[in-house]
């Protein structure tokens, strides 16, 4: 017996370790679980799943107790005589048509919650999701109003190898956004998701699903969020190096709050046609001395161009060109403007039009004059405006 | 036949290590090769494992680039799915089929030779990429375009690496077939074969299917890297959703791959040390059958999130659940069979109760997995890494470990040391569910697979992963100083080995004759199926 207690002990040598885990107060608010979410499709999605594990863990218990009992009960050092049994056809029958009952009993909720998340028919609002590498855009389709939604600052200085930062001083690390999506509480949201280079996948947990986001396709999927709050995902489809570092933020306020935000958003008419950003001072095209642009140049540089052209200029070639000692940033002007406002058809390089005339001047400014390029010469926010 | 020719006929190895080694047509030289490539491998592949496991250790980036990493997930799964796990299971057709089945060697020996030297070119290129200009393949071991179209010099290289691997498989399938088909000893019917042929015998036909599958997708690649073409190019009129079902069509059938021949290991070693015949024999085949045929129809599974027709994503969601039927059949019938059995411990036996064991935990998750509406939240993060490191490891791995020390001692003539083997068991057992059971909870908390940084809610449970790691994978150097012993000397084993062992290849001296079954033996009719 002495053996036994021994032999059962060591199968069990990893429960004293869960135990010490839980019995851990620092430990204490680690999630084990899906999160329920806020939404009536995540909700379901949540009973699914425990309504399946509840079932694996039933299973579970007959089976590991049946194999326990046999290896304890049924051992050879213990003198057992083996059966010599080895057939039973009703047994056979019995344990493939039980499974099978319950595998049904699973299949019909789980149709239903399906059925649901797809009927897309009648949203309120729709949000036009693009991937990019390694970023969101998001485009409110009725509304005019679109913008990109990139890895915040704090957070992509604190990621670099080497950074010498604490990351677990930072708030929900990696996952905070320069700009979140804003959408209403209470109101049908139908997400149009695609990709403007390689496959990325659209998740917040608490939303409940995930879509894959795909070059050439648009796919459809519908959220109608509860409870006002800040929700917060990743891109779940691997998507090139910087792929843990596109996060996804929703920001549910109610109706007023979302009206007053659109409209903050559209801003004066008169602003309309230069920039989307709004946020920022009303663009000046008056001209700027090199310094300024430069200094300007190098931020726009670190959020919009440094996680595919790198910090050196040198990029990762083949697919990311350098643009160190590159042919578009030593020669003319004119051709790098319209890389930069058209992007490269068939390859990774974005079009950059969204960005204002004033960023646009000095970042294009600064990747000739950095890197050892030093053409030396200025761009002008007047210049960007003569090119879109 | 006279005394000459019969004494001719069973002489010993070549001599000289390049004529024994690189001209070999014999299946016991040809699966030791295999197997020690297996193992070389899995180290490898493991060192891998180790570089994410490390990066993965704290939140923030410590130790690589996040290029580097994607280098290290893509190439762990290609070296330890094409260079350890498949290559492990043909080491092990080669040395048993022909033994088990009563057949001098395999039916085809020379192409034996061949599929097996194609295989350290094929791996020699597929690593030399790390070393070139760009790096190696970074897209995953799935290849999706457009992404994988983004590599560089590592991309025509990978690709040819992986058609090497492929016509290897091919090669050594259709031996399997070729063999068991027709160098049976008269009297080995079908139904009386080891579970183990059988299961070697259907995954041979999966191979010939599939491997073709993954060799058109992967040119369709090449073509559209390097010749012009757009077959996954949606602006030139292509669809990158349709590499991702065709390459599908060859993996789910390929997960299959892995594991029905870990079924036929079970069921030769679970009876063994029950001392009673395996319950249900002939379910047993059925079961394996219904698995493979089931497996050339779930294959979008993997792509729940791809956006299918609603009627798609129901058929599919059907026909996986499905696949928990026969799959738990088989578990029935191991537990059956050690029902009211006389059960020992060896440590080939405790590998295959860990197996079923924890092969069942991961068949739980997939499971889970198959229920597609909660399948958008699990797919893609660390549920899904736990789920298949489950099947993977503690079925597959342990699968081919247990077989190892089941049969080592008939291949060398020597036990293993048991006391050692024990210890390898019981640290691969502690320190696999430290690694990978807390990566279930990290997925279903909302960490996406195949990230190098992460943040800090996640930090605790990939601390506890990582030292699971870190233990996994030193517990396995045990395994290789047991193995290197036992090859080396140790106490003689008798040709039965197991005093509940049955079957062909034990009523041959431990170690075997170079070569054997030159006469077929007789098996006796009307006895019930060897184990």
């Amino acid at each position: 017996m002495k053996v036994v207690k021994k032999r059962v002990a060591a199968w069990f040598g990893g429960l004293p370790f869960g135990l010490l885990l839980a019995a851990n107060p620092a430990l204490a608010d680690l999630q084990l679980n899906m999160p329920k979410g806020v939404t009536q499709i995540s909700r379901e999605v949540y009973g699914l799943h425990m309504l399946i594990t509840g079932i694996c863990a039933v299973i579970g218990l007959v089976v590991f107790g049946a194999i326990l009992y046999s290896v304890i009960r049924f051992r050879k050092s213990k003198g057992a005589v083996p059966a010599q049994f080895h057939h039973s056809t009703t047994v056979e029958i019995i344990w493939t048509i039980i499974p099978m009952l319950i595998l049904i009993s699973v299949a019909v909720p789980a149709t239903k919650v399906l059925v649901g998340m797809y009927d897309t028919s009648k949203p309120d609002l729709t949000v036009k999701v693009t991937g990019y590498q390694w970023k969101w855009a998001y485009e409110y389709l009725d509304e005019g109003v679109s913008f990109f939604s990139t890895l915040a600052q704090e957070d992509n200085y604190a990621r670099q190898l080497g950074s010498g930062r604490n990351v677990k001083d930072i708030d929900n690390y990696l996952l905070n956004v320069d700009e979140p999506l804003v959408v209403p509480v209470g109101k049908k949201i139908r997400f149009l998701l695609t990709s403007n280079d390689v496959i990325h996948s659209w998740w917040v947990p608490d939303l409940g699903w995930k879509k894959d986001a795909i070059p050439g396709f648009i796919n459809e999927a519908w959220t109608l969020i509860e409870t006002p709050g800040v929700y917060r995902g990743q891109c779940a489809e691997l998507c090139g190096r910087d792929h843990a570092f596109m996060p996804v933020v929703v920001k549910a306020v109610s109706e007023e709050e979302f009206q007053r935000w659109l409209a903050e958003k559209k801003g004066p008419p008169a602003a309309k046609d230069t920039a989307a950003k709004t946020d920022e001072p009303a663009p000046t095209l008056a001209a700027l001395t090199m310094d300024e642009l430069m200094s300007q140049g190098q931020q726009v540089y670190q959020v919009h161009c440094q996680a595919c052209h790198q910090a050196n200029g040198e990029g990762m070639p083949p697919a990311f060109k350098p643009i160190k000692g590159s042919p578009v940033a030593t020669g003319p002007v004119a051709q790098h403007l319209e890389v930069a406002l058209k992007g490269r058809a068939g390859t990774a390089m974005a079009s950059f039009a969204h960005l204002s005339d004033q960023e646009l001047a000095a970042v294009i400014t600064y990747q000739r004059n950095a890197f050892g390029n030093n053409v030396g010469d200025l761009v002008q926010p007047a210049d960007v405006r003569a090119a879109r | 036949m006279t005394a000459t020719t019969h004494d001719a006929h069973h002489e010993g190895p070549p001599s000289g290590f390049l004529r024994r080694w690189l001209f070999t047509t014999n299946h016991k030289d040809i699966g030791t090769l295999y197997l020690v490539f297996s193992l070389v491998m899995f180290f490898i592949g493991g060192l891998m494992a180790l570089v994410i496991r490390a990066e993965l250790f704290q939140p923030g980036m410590q130790l690589v680039d996040p290029y580097f990493f994607n280098q290290m997930t893509t190439n762990h799964a290609l070296v330890m799915i094409f260079g350890a796990v498949m290559p492990a299971f043909t080491g092990l057709a080669n040395w048993m089929i022909p033994i088990m089945i009563g057949a001098p060697d395999m039916a085809l020996p020379r192409m034996n030779n061949w599929s097996f030297w194609l295989l350290p070119f094929a791996f020699a290129i597929l690593l030399s990429t790390m070393f070139m200009p760009g790096g190696a393949l970074a897209g995953g071991w799935t290849m999706y375009p457009p992404l994988m179209l983004q590599h560089g010099m590592a991309l025509p290289f990978g690709i040819f690496a992986v058609h090497l691997m492929g016509i290897s498989s091919i090669m050594g399938a259709i031996n399997v077939v070729a063999t068991v088909l027709n160098m049976r000893a008269p009297g080995m019917t079908l139904m009386k074969m080891p579970l183990f042929v059988w299961a070697w015998l259907i995954t041979a036909y999966l191979l010939i299917a599939t491997m073709p599958v993954l060799a058109g997708a992967v040119t369709m690649l090449l073509t559209d890297a390097f010749f012009g073409t757009h077959f996954f190019n949606a602006a030139g009129g292509g669809d990158p959703v349709m590499y991702q079902h065709i390459f599908w069509f060859f993996g789910h059938p390929e997960v299959y791959i892995m594991i029905l021949p870990a079924f036929g290991i079970i069921s030769a070693i679970i009876p063994t040390f029950s001392r009673k015949p395996l319950f249900g024999y002939s379910s047993m085949v059925y079961a394996t059958a219904s698995i493979a045929f089931l497996s050339f129809i779930v294959w979008a599974h993997h792509m729940f999130t791809v956006g299918m027709p609603l009627s798609g994503e129901l058929f599919f969601m059907y026909a996986t659940m499905l696949i928990a039927v026969p799959t738990g059949v088989k578990v029935f019938n191991w537990i059956a069979t050690m029902w009211r059995g006389s059960i020992s411990f060896e440590t080939p036996m405790l590998f295959a109760i860990g197996f079923v064991l924890m092969f069942t935990i991961g068949g739980f998750s997939g499971l889970m997995l198959a229920i597609s509406p909660a399948d958008f939240q699990y797919h893609d993060t660390y549920f899904v890494v736990a789920h298949f490191h489950y099947v993977l490891v503690t079925g597959a791995v342990y699968s081919i470990i247990a077989a190892v020390y089941f049969w080592l001692p008939k291949w060398t003539g020597h036990m293993y040391d048991e006391r050692l083997g024990k210890l390898h068991f019981w640290l691969s057992t502690i320190f696999v569910n430290v690694l990978f059971f807390p990566q279930h909870f990290l997925g279903l908390a909302g960490m996406p697979r195949r990230i190098p940084d992460y943040s800090t809610q996640f930090a605790d449970w990939n601390m506890v992963s990582t030292i699971g790691a870190f233990g996994f994978g030193f517990a396995q150097l045990i395994f290789l100083w047991v193995v290197i012993k036992c090859v080396r000397g140790g106490a003689k084993a008798t040709d039965q080995v197991w005093d509940g062992a049955r079957g062909l290849e034990w009523t041959l001296s431990s170690p075997p004759p170079y070569h054997s079954f030159s006469e077929p033996p007789t098996i006796p009719s009307g006895e019930t199926s060897p184990r």
